[in-house]
Parts: structure tokens; C-alpha cells; sequence
């Protein structure tokens, strides 16, 4: 499958992230001076040089657990702190939003356009702070040099590849099943109307022609559907008109953001038991993980105060609930780096995260970071 | 003209792959078998025709020498040669080959792609010389030789006819009559390569695309059938190259295609939610092909994968959908 795939998978999570994090920040009422804080702290962390540098490498899609562990690591990065059954609801909402978006999209290149729509309200989020926008400028520059040249078959091969990691997953999110996207069982509707992607023509006609070349018989048939012509391309330079609202914030205040996860459970028996098995290749992933987040730094509370939790759900006792009540088969098995026995893989973590504490880092609790680092990843 | 039957359900959902959907016919046995691809697994099915009897395997996609390795399955196909079946798997790192029940690995090669490469390979099937032709990542087509008995297949040949990636091949599937093209191969810039098997392969022709890439392609009586991204389907004459019919068949990617030998029946299945059935008549006077339009079939919210006929005829066919676990199927009234 397509080794191009793991940015575009991180960014639009990230993004989507990003407008859940907005939006329960304002419905919490969270100070707006805090409020800005957290974001901007997300954000430099996601674009991160090293961590980008790391992640528009060549390579294969991380395993679901790799990509969620990367994921905490990030909601963490600023002072902003959230328990677990708020990040799962968080992490469901992600997933599910971008899911939806990689199969709306009317061409696979569209996916391209959603990731912009991403990146201009990222980089609307920190329009104030020139230092941080620099660093989404030049994830913008990346994402042009490394996708406007290629095919369409090659986004559809970046396409499948997603559709792959985000096979069988069915949570229902509240505002799609509002908004009549998404069906009761799960599964997102599929309009056979509305306009045909770009570069398509609206299905009906049939020409033949004779071994001259000339058209010499039209006809029409029932196309089953109701379609309108395309509309006009979307932009994929730095800036422009991405026409699709896909990648678009449809959060706000007043939707408040629910996941259903009764009924998931219904396909648990279709769950193939062969991603349960021990995964061999854990180690590498780990050393790829830690690689990774190598570059993502840790925010160490400075005190009890400027700390504060945000709660994914209406109250408290909701948020208990629900990690009570989760299903067995949504479970996200988080990587517990510390747990493994592996030697080798804690020792190279701990070497990276050295590397990382000694180059240049101000901070004067630099040296105790890095065991604070992995101390941090032992409570993931 | 079709009405739905009892869908089979498989263990898995089916991946968003071309061509996601396979079928043999065991007449002798009056069963069917069904392969649908998930991610790293191949879902069989043995259905039998009284539709009482249904029996799964699971084949996992593993290299033989590195116990450890999984990766990625492109496409499980059975391929029908004179003597026997064979169901050959293609996966990232290579290709197996099995008997046609999935009970016995026969063979496997491992390709040596560089690390820089998409590792997208594209399997083909139904070959009526004892060829066993495989399109790579990088639009090398590899031709083994497969004997009538045992596992001595070898590589036997390297085709270098496209510069991108192959998406789909087609052999020749006229039944039995004498065709003077035998095998169409197209890559992911709509390029299609017309070629004679033998002892030495020959590229009749080469059709040029229009960067738009074409996702599944079939061959059928010296007319090439070609589905495209655009939801376009393409009647090409194999040998000359000259285009027949040009149909606006789909609003999204094509992403299967087949045809009923005997009857000349086409279906063609989409992004869309949409399977249509077409029908395909040879016209020996203007020495050209036309193509109507026959039937509609929707499956409500789904982005179809696979579609297949079950028999010769057309009589039924066999419909698979992204992240569904069943293989839904219709059968004329």
C-alpha cells in the first residue's frame, strides 16, 4: 500500500482534534488567555521540526495503538489535561470525522483539498503568534512539494490505504446522526445525487463510434441517481479556495459533541481475531514510536494551578461512566512503553529523549526531563 | 431482470481493493468458491448450490521464510488454467499460489522491490495457455509457467510494456475460440498494453491514456473492456485501437468489471453504490461492438469493491462493499 499516507492520516487527525479541543475549551468556559495557551502548545508541538521531519519519511502506517499513543502524547503537550474516557471519546470523534471524510471525498485527490481545509484553520488558530505560524507555513510547503505531483491512482492507492486503518469502525458521533450522515448501525450515508467529482461527467450517455472515428449512435440511460455537473476545482496551492467543505469545522458551541458506543458491540463477533495475536513486529514499531516522539516535548506542570482538566463529556459522573462502560472490542491498548521488558527498546528510548534534552533545550529541569519523559509514558 | 437473494456472510469485512471478489465454479461438486480480501486475510467461502451448505477458510498473507512478517494482500484470484485451479494471493512482498481450495501452499515468490517503491502489485488471472502473468508496482509484468501438475512454476519471462504501476490484467475470456489477442494489461495512467502469449510474449499494441488511471480491465472476444477513475467505461478494438463505445457509466471510481463469456453480459461496479449490468453484441457488418445498457443495481450506502458473475451466463452475480461482511447476490428473474 501507499507509503505516503502517514501525514495526511496525522495531520487531519490532528486537525480534527484541534476543533474538538476549541470547542470544549469555549463550552467549558475555560479562560480565554488559557484557552489560547493550550492551543498554541498543541499546535508547536504537532509541527514540531524533528517530529515532521520523522513523519514525511517513506514509510507504512503505524498499527491504530502506535498512532493513538502518538495522539495522547499530543492532547498532552500543553498544560491542559484530560482522563481516559474523555481522551478515547476524543480520540472516537477524530476517527470517526476523518473517516467519514476520506469516504465523502468525491476523488481521491479531494483528500488533498480536506488536508488544506485542516491546515488553513490550524494556521487561523495562530495567526497571532508569528513563530509557530512559520512552522504551519512550512508544513503547507511540504505537503504541496510531496502530493501536488502525484496521479490519481496514486491517491487512491493512499485512499484504500486509509480506508484500511479505518476499516470497521461504526461509532455513531451524535452531530452526524443529526445531520443525517451518518445511519443508526453506524455506517455513513452515501448520497446517489448532488454534483459528480470533478473531472467526471454525469453518468447517462453512451457513444459508439465507427472505425473512422465518428460518433454515430447516442444514447441515454437511467443512471439510477439524481446528479448535478461538477463544480470547480478546489485550490491546492498555500492558499485558495478548497470549495469542499470536508476538513471544515463543523463544531460549535451549541452542538454539543456525542459518541454512542451501545450497539458497537453487536459486531464484536465479526472482529477478526487475527489483529489479537501478539504482534511481532511491536518492537519496531516501538523503536519507530520513540523515534517519533523524540521530538514531542512533555509539559511539566510548573505548578498545581496553571494546570486544569477538560472533560470530553457533559459532567463528571458521565465521563466515569464511560470508561466504565466501554466495550471490550474498543478498547484502545494504549503502548505502555515502560510495561515491555525489552531492554534494548527503553534503553534506545532513553537515549533518544537525551538527545533531545541536550540539544539546545532551555529549560533548567532539562536533565530530569528525560527520566520525567518516561515517567510520563508509563501513566499513558 | 435481477432480483436479490440470500447474501453469504463472511468472517470479514471486505477491503476497499480492486476487483475485491473472485469466484470459481466447481460444477462437479455443484458448490462455488468466493475469496474476498481483508487487509492481511483472505476470506473463502464454499458456497454450495442448494444454498444449505457454506464453509469458511481464512488463508493469513505470510512469507514462508520470515515466520514473523505479515503484509498487506492486493488481490486473491483464482486462476482457471486447462488442468487445474490455482487461487494465487498478492500481497505486498510477493505472490503465493495454492490449490483452488486454499488447502495447500504450491508456490511463492518473493519480489525484490527497493524500499523506495510502492509495493502495489496487481495479480492476473484466468489464463487459457499455462501462463500465470503477475503486474508489479513498477509496470513489469512477470510471466510464470505453471505445469499441469505439481509445484514446479517458474518465472519464465519479465514484460516491460508501462512505465507505472499495473492495476489490472485480462486474458482473453471468448471460451475456446481461436483469438488472435490474449492477454490486456493497464496501468495507473490509463495506458493499456494488448499482448499474444507463447513461448515469447508479443505486445500487439499499445492504447495511450489520459492520465487517468484505469482500474479494471477485461477482454472479450478482440475487444478490450476498460473501467476508468472518471466512472468511464471504454470499448477499445485490442488489436487496432480503435474505440468503439465511450461510456459515461458511473459519478465515481471504477472499481470492477466483468463479463459473461457466453452470453456477452458486462457488469460494472463502483464507488458509487451502483452495479450495472450491460450487454455487449458483436456487430460483424460495421466489424464493431456495441454495448447497452440493461440494468440497475444499488447497494444502499456502500462503496461497492467487488463484483463478479457466478457463472458463464450471467445468470447471477456476486456483489462485495467496503467494511461489509457479506457477499450480496442477485440472480435474474
Amino acid at each position: 500500500m501507499s507509503s505516503r499516507t502517514l501525514p495526511l492520516l496525522f495531520i487531519n487527525l490532528g486537525g480534527e482534534m484541534l476543533y474538538i479541543l476549541d470547542q470544549r475549551l469555549r463550552a467549558q468556559n475555560i479562560p480565554a488567555d488559557k484557552a489560547k495557551k493550550v492551543m498554541n502548545d498543541i499546535i508547536t508541538t504537532m509541527f514540531n521540526k524533528k517530529f515532521l521531519e520523522e513523519l514525511f519519511k517513506p514509510q507504512e502506517l503505524y498499527s491504530k495503538k502506535a498512532l493513538r499513543t502518538v495522539f495522547d502524547r499530543l492532547a498532552h503537550a500543553s498544560i491542559m489535561r484530560l482522563n481516559q474516557a474523555s481522551m478515547d471519546k476524543l480520540y472516537d470523534l477524530m476517527t470517526m470525522a476523518f473517516k467519514y471524510q476520506v469516504l465523502l471525498c468525491p476523488r481521491p485527490k479531494d483528500i488533498l483539498l480536506v488536508s488544506f481545509n485542516h491546515m488553513d484553520a490550524i494556521k487561523d488558530f495562530v495567526k497571532d503568534t508569528p513563530s509557530i505560524l512559520s512552522q504551519v507555513d512550512e508544513t503547507y510547503r511540504q505537503l504541496v512539494e510531496m502530493y501536488t505531483t502525484l496521479s490519481s491512482g496514486e491517491f487512491q492507492l493512499i485512499r484504500q490505504t486509509l480506508l484500511i486503518f479505518f476499516q470497521d469502525m461504526h461509532i455513531r458521533v451524535s452531530i452526524f446522526l443529526k445531520d443525517k450522515v451518518q445511519n443508526s448501525n453506524g455506517r455513513f450515508v452515501l448520497p446517489t445525487n448532488g454534483p459528480v467529482p470533478y473531472g467526471t461527467q454525469v453518468p447517462g450517455l453512451i457513444r459508439m463510434f465507427s472505425c473512422a472515428g465518428e460518433e454515430v449512435t447516442r444514447r441515454q440511460f437511467s443512471n439510477g441517481g439524481n446528479y448535478t455537473a461538477a463544480l470547480r476545482e478546489g485550490s491546492f496551492e498555500i492558499f485558495g479556495d478548497r470549495v469542499t467543505k470536508l476538513g471544515t469545522n463543523m463544531y460549535s458551541v451549541s452542538r454539543p459533541v456525542e459518541t454512542h458506543l451501545s450497539g458497537t458491540s453487536k459486531n464484536s463477533a465479526q472482529h477478526t481475531k487475527v489483529n489479537v495475536a501478539p504482534n511481532p513486529l511491536a518492537k519496531e514499531e516501538l523503536n519507530l514510536l520513540a523515534r517519533l516522539m523524540g521530538g514531542l516535548e512533555v509539559q511539566k506542570l510548573g505548578n498545581a494551578d496553571s494546570g486544569f482538566r477538560v472533560n470530553l463529556f457533559s459532567t463528571d459522573e458521565e465521563e466515569e461512566e464511560a470508561l466504565i462502560s466501554r466495550p471490550d472490542d474498543l478498547l484502545y491498548g494504549v503502548i505502555n512503553i515502560q510495561a515491555t521488558k525489552d531492554q534494548q527498546a527503553n534503553a534506545e528510548l532513553a537515549k533518544i529523549m537525551g538527545e533531545f534534552t541536550e540539544s539546545g533545550d532551555q529549560s533548567p529541569s532539562s536533565i530530569s526531563k528525560g527520566d520525567d519523559l518516561l515517567a510520563m509514558m508509563d501513566g499513558l | 431482470m435481477y432480483h436479490k437473494e440470500k447474501s453469504i456472510q463472511i468472517k470479514n469485512s471486505a477491503s476497499a481493493l480492486y476487483n475485491n471478489l473472485c469466484a470459481l465454479r466447481i460444477a462437479p461438486r455443484r458448490l462455488t468458491y468466493f475469496t474476498v480480501v481483508h487487509a492481511n486475510v483472505v476470506n473463502m467461502v464454499s458456497a454450495s448450490w442448494d444454498g444449505l451448505n457454506y464453509s469458511h477458510r481464512q488463508l493469513q498473507s505470510k512469507e514462508p521464510n520470515v515466520a514473523t512478517s505479515t503484509s498487506l494482500i492486493m488481490q486473491a484470484a483464482f486462476c482457471s488454467l486447462p488442468s487445474r485451479d490455482l487461487l494465487v494471493v498478492t500481497s505486498q512482498k510477493g505472490i503465493q499460489v495454492y490449490e483452488s481450495d486454499g488447502s495447500i501452499m504450491v508456490y511463492w515468490h518473493a519480489l525484490d522491490i527497493p524500499e523506495t517503491q510502492t509495493g502495489k502489485v496487481a495479480s492476473k488471472l484466468d489464463f487459457p495457455c499455462r501462463f500465470l502473468s503477475l503486474g508489479i508496482s513498477t509496470g513489469a509484468i512477470l510471466v510464470f509457467d505453471v505445469p499441469s501438475k505439481g509445484s514446479n512454476i517458474t518465472l519464465s519471462d519479465v514484460l516491460e510494456g508501462h512505465k507505472e504501476s499495473i492495476t489490472d490484467m485480462a486474458s482473453e475470456c471468448c471460451g475456446g475460440e481461436v483469438c488472435i489477442a490474449d492477454l490486456v494489461s493497464a496501468d495507473d495512467g490509463g495506458n493499456l498494453c494488448v499482448w499474444k502469449s507463447g513461448e515469447e510474449f508479443k505486445l500487439l499494441n499499445h492504447i495511450p491514456g489520459f492520465d487517468i488511471s484505469c482500474s479494471s480491465v477485461k477482454l472479450w472476444k478482440g475487444t478490450v473492456v476498460a473501467g476508468y477513475g472518471t466512472g468511464q467505461i471504454r470499448l477499445y478494438e485490442a488489436v487496432t485501437g480503435i474505440l468503439h463505445a465511450e461510456v459515461n457509466a458511473h459519478a465515481r471510481w471504477i472499481y470492477s468489471l466483468d463479463i459473461a463469456p457466453y452470453s456477452g453480459l458486462l457488469l460494472s461496479a463502483a464507488e458509487d453504490s451502483l452495479v450495472r449490468v450491460w450487454h455487449l453484441t458483436m456487430t460483424p457488418e460495421s466489424q464493431s461492438v456495441e454495448i447497452a445498457h440493461l440494468h440497475n443495481e444499488c447497494v444502499t450506502d456502500t462503496q461497492i469493491c467487488g463484483a463478479k458473475f457466478c457463472d458463464a451466463d450471467g445468470y447471477a452475480f456476486a456483489v462485495t462493499g467496503y467494511d461489509l461482511s457479506e457477499i450480496i447476490r442477485y440472480t435474474q428473474s
